[in-house]
């Protein structure tokens, strides 16, 4: 064993897959088996009671899906990992780890619209409440803490409209407050922005996409920092005695692996949101590429925006690596390497125009979801977004004529063409019908 | 000298065998059980409990103090412990007189006095680390919970 700290590019290829002990297999193995035998009946025994390391049921853990939740530890720089079936399925997790029925949480206002709806409404039913802060406004939050507020919840990229968090500052503010900083870093992926390495506790993400990266599996994914002090009395579900082990107090008996051990223990145990085996293995051939795609796809991006912005058929495009964003300074300062290829843009004629813009378009595919090689358009208005009332669609920067893309990897010139040729007819429409 | 590194610590356990574990505890609920528990079952080390109020945990004769066990055994390799920090210090005196090679503090067990003692006295000293969890690094365990090991190998384990 050496003692180097090896590179991103190299982890994403290596971390959490070592040569597989019994057949030397290189590639990771799929142990596609719904449980495991055990050793010994002592050996079961020290299994069921969290003193021994081993697989029981792939509920709980399974070997090719902890190679994947390693790689990702290693790639967001954090103790270690959980995978669950999906990003809303991880940051469901994630709350009902450290909240239950009569706590709250903060939330940014600046995010994905399942979120919002997730948290504001089947949370709501389940006794957790929650408040949507401006994440830009200290003040207006610290207004919103309460003694039962449990976690701050923001992404690093907000989905749709860009707005990047200011990742030092939410972590001291959440720290003063004495509840961790949780970020969905489903947009900037490890390799544009690690949030672990500016102060958060925990980070959440949809797997499905740019860890993905080819549109074929959904799943989520949750990596603890480590760092966080959950003795502090605040957080009674990991600091005293757990009903669902014995009376086992997870901050005393795990140190730093409390939450993570609960996690998975107690919560994916409980829910049953396990990541498949098939679906890690996918994952993890997507992550051996993720440096690469990402560097692919952040130059597209880059041209597709200004492009954009040049053209007068479009009233404004935002993309926080563009001076335009009023998040540039964030964009340059958290996200050096690039503000991911998810952007988006209004386009001249409102909600019509970016209809038919849609409809006209040949190779970007229209559909719901982001982080795709192929490159992809939505209406969030009328898609990811409908489920939120006009102003809470306002807070989280959705216009009625806004189209958001996501930059894939397939030659620029090609996705430009696509895109004139698209503004074309829908401003010929347009001219037609007028 | 303290170990901070993480191969430090892996050179540590390769070249330990004995595990005096002071502070260790029969109750299932207590973190030193499930230690002692996955060091006695899981590992391949011999871990024997230094608890006044014990005769036996799980079959494995208790010694009432670190001098009684050295008497039966010489010095341990490793002395963990599982104490309240505020009274460690006699644990540290303990470990030196009877010629201890090493002292582990576990998870909250945090001296600066004794921590700089045994540093002074030549011993290796582990701080606010657990001697299971870091056993189950390096070999595998916490690679079957989703824990990042910082293992990165193109070797097969136990080819080399």
């Amino acid at each position: 064993m050496n003692d180097r700290s090896f590179g991103f590019a190299t982890r994403a290829i290596h971390a959490g897959t070592p040569p597989d002990p019994v057949t030397g297999a290189r590639a990771a193995p799929i142990y596609q088996s719904s449980a495991f035998v055990f050793g010994s009946t002592e050996a079961a025994a020290e299994l069921f009671a969290l003193r021994g390391y081993g697989h029981i049921y792939s509920r709980i853990s399974n070997p090719t899906v902890a190679s994947f939740e390693e790689r990702m530890a290693s790639l967001e720089g954090g103790l270690g990992a959980v995978a669950f079936s999906s990003g809303l399925a991880a940051q469901l997790a994630v709350v009902l780890a450290l909240a239950r029925n009569g706590d709250h949480i903060l939330c940014s206002q600046n995010v994905y619209g399942g979120t919002v709806t997730q948290f504001s409404i089947t949370l709501d039913r389940m006794g957790i409440g929650v408040t949507f802060v401006p994440i830009g406004d200290l003040a207006a939050m610290r207004a919103a803490v309460r003694p039962e507020t449990k976690l701050l919840f923001v992404e690093t990229i907000g989905n749709p409209a860009g707005a990047i968090a200011d990742l030092e500052t939410l972590a001291r503010f959440a720290h003063e407050n004495g509840i961790p900083l949780v970020v969905d870093n489903t947009f900037a992926s490890p390799y544009c922005c690690r949030p672990i390495e500016f102060g958060a506790d925990i980070v959440v993400a949809s797997a499905t996409k740019f860890i993905c990266g080819h549109g074929t599996t959904v799943g989520g994914i949750v990596v603890d920092a480590g760092r966080f002090d959950y003795g502090s009395g605040r957080f009674p579900l990991l600091s005293e005695a757990s009903r669902g082990y014995h009376g086992k107090v997870f901050t005393e008996t795990f140190g730093e692996y409390a939450f993570l051990m609960r996690l998975r223990a107690e919560i994916l145990r409980d829910v049953g949101s396990q990541l498949g085996a098939h679906d890690a293995w996918l994952l993890l051939q997507g992550l051996e590429t993720l440096p690469i795609r990402m560097e692919r796809h952040i130059a597209n991006a880059a041209i597709v925006a200004r492009h954009l912005e040049a053209h007068p058929d479009i009233e404004w495009v935002s993309y926080p690596g563009l001076p335009s964003h009023p998040d540039f300074a964030l964009a340059t300062r958290y996200l050096p390497r690039g503000a991911g290829s998810v952007f988006t843009f209004g386009i001249r004629g409102g909600r019509e125009a970016g209809r038919r813009f849609i409809d006209a378009l040949e190779l970007w595919s229209h559909l719901a979801n982001v982080g795709d090689a192929k490159s992809l358009v939505i209406h969030p208005a009328s898609t990811t977004h409908s489920q939120l009332s006009d102003d809470e669609m306002r807070a989280a920067g959705v216009a009625p004529e806004t189209v958001r893309l996501s930059v894939g990897l397939e030659d620029c010139d090609d996705l430009l063409w696509d895109i004139d040729q698209a503004l074309e007819k829908a401003h010929a429409d347009r001219r037609v019908s007028a | 000298m303290i170990l901070t590194e993480v191969t430090e610590r892996r050179a540590l356990l390769a070249r330990s065998t004995t595990i005096a574990m002071v502070g260790a505890s029969g109750d299932p609920l207590r973190p030193s059980y499930t230690v002692f528990s996955y060091l006695r079952t899981e590992s391949a080390f011999i871990v024997t409990p230094i608890n006044p109020k014990l005769d036996e945990i799980d079959g494995i004769r208790a010694f009432a103090s670190l001098a009684d066990y050295a008497r039966a055994h010489g010095a341990p390799d490793i002395v963990d412990v599982f104490r309240n920090p505020a009274s460690v210090l006699p644990v540290v005196d303990e470990s030196i007189a009877i010629g201890a090679k090493a002292i582990w503090f576990q998870y909250g067990v945090v001296n600066e006095a004794a921590i700089a003692r045994a540093d002074a006295a030549g011993l290796d000293v582990v701080v606010d680390r657990c001697i299971k969890v870091e056993i189950a690094r390096f070999t595998g365990g916490l690679a079957t919970a989703g824990l990042n090991s910082g293992i990165i190998s193109s070797r097969r384990a136990g080819t080399r």
